[in-house]
């Protein structure tokens, strides 16, 4: 079909006066709209800016590599209400964030708990996990703990028996309780930082591990910080009114 | 059950009659009795853990409910048969779920459903999901098995607070029939808080027969997640720098803008400053696309200039936008030369999928004011090049097509037949494909939730359902156009039952092409025409069976046809279907290919 015959087709027709709409847009209508598509400048033809951002969106150099990630600590005190443990977890398994540990306990004030993870991710991610648990309804606040804050793991490890002399002084160089010794089997507690169980679990590896139960990583902002920031100060049921004895659980 | 009312009820010639024809018989509160009422509701001692929510449902102004009626709802239904929520029994559950969020997105306050608990729930998914995904406010109800058989894979039991978790703002378990009034209005609330979405309650049966007489209170959402309106004056200065050095400064409004009821505010922005605007698809009507600072939406189908605008701005202004994939296409050369303002409710968006350079948390409307405070007096960009160079775009890159009188009927020219015969305030709800995309390229929008469509989880099936949603939500005099594919139109055609029983005066125009239209469309472009499982070998004639369902037929088969058909189909007061048989080889043009470069939008397959 050629758009000239067809224009001149319409043209020479009475059924459509030239103010209707329909000849409005006989073709060639706007002057000349192609027979499928659209009029225009070819994308080869058009100016493009060269410019460009990187996945998170940040307009960088051509020659930016990929932004580093790190580890971070969050912790998110939270209503102690069903399900929001599942709710937390589900939101980052969705949004595909790499968590390495997610804990979670009571704290001094009854219906709050505290969530603790850890986090490896771009500044951006780190940024993002923050603020998308804070949205969840039964999240009360956020704060990631800054590098001096105290962190701590719990390690069970049940080992070979067979050189307990040993083992019990493995066990007292990572300052370590004996929980249940047998014949066959010795079972061990460990606590401290996420490198020292590292290298405990390594040290014990010589007797050969049977089995090991992990926490994952619970933490605390150092002396006088709230761990979670934006959150006022409580007082839990049990304390004076000296502003001293204020916790942060609430 | 309201009875038919008689279809002449509320003709055209009557157009300014008061109250919906389908409520005839509910007489008109005023403002006092409607507080007054939902006063008593607030305070009254209900009874039972079902009256708890229907009075919860009452105190929170809750006009009409959409839903179907099952074995672990039925409390609360017995509990609605006293009520005045007006309730409207949809053929499906998930008609009910859309309906409802039509009706909050043209009211602006939470759209109310109801489903019984297993299958009732799970047909709600997708319309929760699609909810989520648009940021729309809806309170979803559902029954459960009784509390003591949670757990045991009872009749009809589905994990529903499992389930729908992640695709709500939050979802409750109801345990106590003391506080299941109290949850209800702090769900509704909740949906309406901040960034709206949806929020569900699920609730057992012996929480619903259970006795309690606390009254349910005023609907109040949690106080955390009630976001300061006003942002933070040391961000907002900073914006107000760069918005005042930029060169080529764009506003991109999204759908946040219509939400936040800040298109006055939005409109007075752009044309204090003199700076250009495109829209996201959700934010379509928040300013009037025959404005001359309007450049249309942006997008993987939007126009030309709008796509030429956003990959040219050195200062990109974004107000209530999530940056949606089908909007930047690829990151990496979205807006590549600008600087992002980007004013947002919820924090997790600044800089989730495009980094802000500015950002600016806060209430669009109050945002917006703020930032006209803060650009100085004679510190405005200019912007008069820049005006001119969108508008030579414009003139580049016309949304035209040609038509030949003795071919098919082009889409286009069916979409704008209808708008022109319309008022500017017109109601459009849309399926999806390529007829919502013609839909929104084709119409004219100027108002606000004028154009209510599935955005962001692209819901075959959406259209009917949201226009019946929007009708019962829309003042009388004010038309609803739901512009269907074919196949979008067989996911739901049920609910036209729905639009004849409660004379709903709705037009339905199926533009059909007896194609999946857009997956030929992709096949074409990208499976070398490969058409699997996208050509219907036969489709039903839809206006005969619009008048098997009792509704009102039509047929487009010729340019000839269409003048009178649009006449007649707006004219009938019900229910109409005008079964239009377009090009079915017809395209949707401008296309940016998923993760192109909005800049390099085709305008033809062969540059795909
Ligand atoms: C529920 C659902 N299923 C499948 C899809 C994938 N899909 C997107 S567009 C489309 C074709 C729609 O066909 P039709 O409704 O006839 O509209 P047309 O594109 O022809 O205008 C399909 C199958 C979808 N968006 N939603």
């Amino acid at each position: 079909m050629t758009g000239e015959d067809e224009h001149a087709a319409t043209d020479g027709g009475t059924d459509h006066p030239a103010d209707s709409p329909i000849a409005e847009h006989a073709r060639p209508a706007g002057g000349d709209a192609p027979e499928t598509g659209l009029a225009g400048p070819t994308p080869e033809e058009r100016p493009h800016p060269s410019g460009r951002r990187d996945e998170h969106g940040v307009r960088k150099e051509p020659d930016d590599g990929g932004e580093p990630t790190r580890r971070a600590t969050v912790s998110a005190l939270v209503e102690d209400e069903p399900g929001v443990l599942a709710r937390a977890a589900g939101l980052f398994r969705r949004r595909q964030f790499n968590i390495e540990s997610l804990t979670v306990g009571p704290t001094t004030v009854e219906g709050h708990s505290r969530i603790t993870l850890v986090v490896e991710e771009t500044e951006a991610g780190i940024d993002q996990a923050k603020k998308q648990l804070a949205k969840l309804t039964p999240v009360i606040a956020v704060g990631e703990l800054s590098d001096d804050a105290v962190a701590a793991e719990l390690v069970l490890l049940k080992v070979r028996g067979e050189e307990p002399d040993k083992v019990h002084a493995i066990t007292s160089m990572y300052d370590g309780e004996t929980l249940d010794a047998g014949p066959r089997t010795i079972t061990v507690q460990i606590t401290g930082d996420e490198n020292l169980i590292d290298d405990a679990i390594d040290a014990f590896d010589q007797f050969g591990i049977i089995e090991i139960a992990r926490t994952g990583q619970t933490a605390l902002e150092r002396g006088d910080s709230p761990t979670t920031p934006g959150e006022e100060p409580g007082h839990s049921a049990g304390s004076t009114d000296d502003d001293e004895f204020t916790n942060y659980d609430d | 059950m309201s009875e038919p009312a008689t279809p002449d009820a509320a003709s055209p010639e009557e157009g300014d009659d008061e109250g919906r024809t389908d409520r005839a018989e509910q007489p008109e509160q005023t403002d006092e009795e409607a507080a007054a009422a939902r006063e008593d509701a607030a305070t009254r001692a209900p009874g039972s853990g079902a009256n708890a929510v229907v009075a919860a449902l009452e105190a929170a102004g809750v006009e009409t409910a959409f839903g179907v009626q099952g074995g672990a709802i039925m409390p609360v239904y017995d509990a609605l048969s006293e009520s005045s929520v007006h309730h409207i029994t949809m053929a499906h559950e998930q008609g009910a779920v859309h309906a409802a969020d039509a009706y909050g997105i043209v009211r602006g306050d939470p759209g109310v459903c109801l489903a019984t608990s297993g299958p009732g729930a799970t047909n709600l998914v997708t319309g929760i999901a699609d909810a989520s995904m648009d940021s729309d406010a809806m309170l979803a109800l559902t029954g459960q098995v009784p509390s003591d058989m949670v757990g045991s894979d009872a009749f009809q039991e589905t994990d529903t607070v499992g389930v729908t978790a992640p695709i709500t703002k939050h979802n409750y378990f109801a345990s106590d029939s003391d506080e299941v009034g109290r949850t209800v209005g702090e769900a509704f609330a909740l949906a309406n808080t901040g960034r709206p979405g949806p929020t569900l309650v699920d609730l057992p049966k012996d929480v619903s027969f259970g006795e309690t007489d606390r009254p349910v209170g005023e609907p109040t959402a949690p106080e955390r997640a009630v976001p300061d309106d006003e942002a933070d004056e040391e961000q907002v200065e900073a914006a107000a720098r760069a918005i005042e050095t930029a060169e080529r400064p764009l506003c991109l409004f999204g759908g946040g803008v219509i939400k936040g009821d800040a298109t006055e505010q939005a409109r007075a922005f752009a044309r204090e400053f003199g700076i250009p605007v495109v829209t996201t698809m959700p934010g379509i009507g928040s300013f009037p696309e025959d404005d001359d600072l309007c450049l249309s939406w942006a997008g993987m189908h939007g126009t030309g200039y709008a796509n030429m605008a956003i990959t040219h701005t050195d200062c990109l202004i974004a107000v209530g936008t999530r940056f949606d994939d089908r909007l930047t296409g690829g990151v990496d050369t979205f807006a590549p030369e600008a600087e992002v303002v980007h004013v947002d409710i919820d924090p997790a968006e600044i800089s989730k999928n495009v980094h802000a350079d500015y950002p600016v948390v806060g209430d669009a409307g109050t945002v917006l004011d703020q930032l006209d405070a803060a650009i100085g007096y004679g510190d405005a960009p200019d912007t008069e090049a820049w005006r001119e160079q969108c508008a030579e775009w414009r003139e580049e890159y016309p949304m035209d097509y040609a038509i030949d009188p003795d071919e098919p009927v082009k889409p286009q020219f069916v979409v704008e037949a209808f708008d022109a015969a319309t008022g500017d305030d017109a109601y459009v709800t849309t399926g999806v494909g390529q007829h919502q995309m013609w839909a929104a390229q084709y119409w004219t929008y100027r108002e606000p939730r004028t154009f209510v469509s599935s955005h962001g989880l692209g819901t075959m099936g959406y259209g009917l359902p949201a226009a019946v949603g929007a009708r019962v939500a829309a003042d009388d005099d004010r038309e609803v156009i739901s512009f269907e594919g074919d196949g979008s139109f067989l996911m739901t055609i049920q609910e036209l039952s729905v639009a004849v029983r409660e004379n709903l005066d709705i037009t339905v125009v199926v533009l059909n092409n007896e194609y999946i239209g857009m997956v030929r469309q992709w096949q074409d472009a990208f499976f070398e025409g490969n058409h699997m499982a996208s050509q219907y070998d036969w489709m039903p004639e839809f206006d005969t069976l619009a008048e098997a369902f009792g509704a009102k037929g039509f047929r487009i088969d010729e340019y000839d046809d269409v003048e009178a058909v649009v006449e007649e189909a707006l004219a009938y007061d019900g229910p109409s279907v005008v079964d239009a048989h377009i090009d079915p080889e017809e395209n949707v043009y401008p296309m940016v290919a998923s993760g192109a470069a909005n800049g390099q939008f085709a305008l033809a397959e062969d540059q795909l």
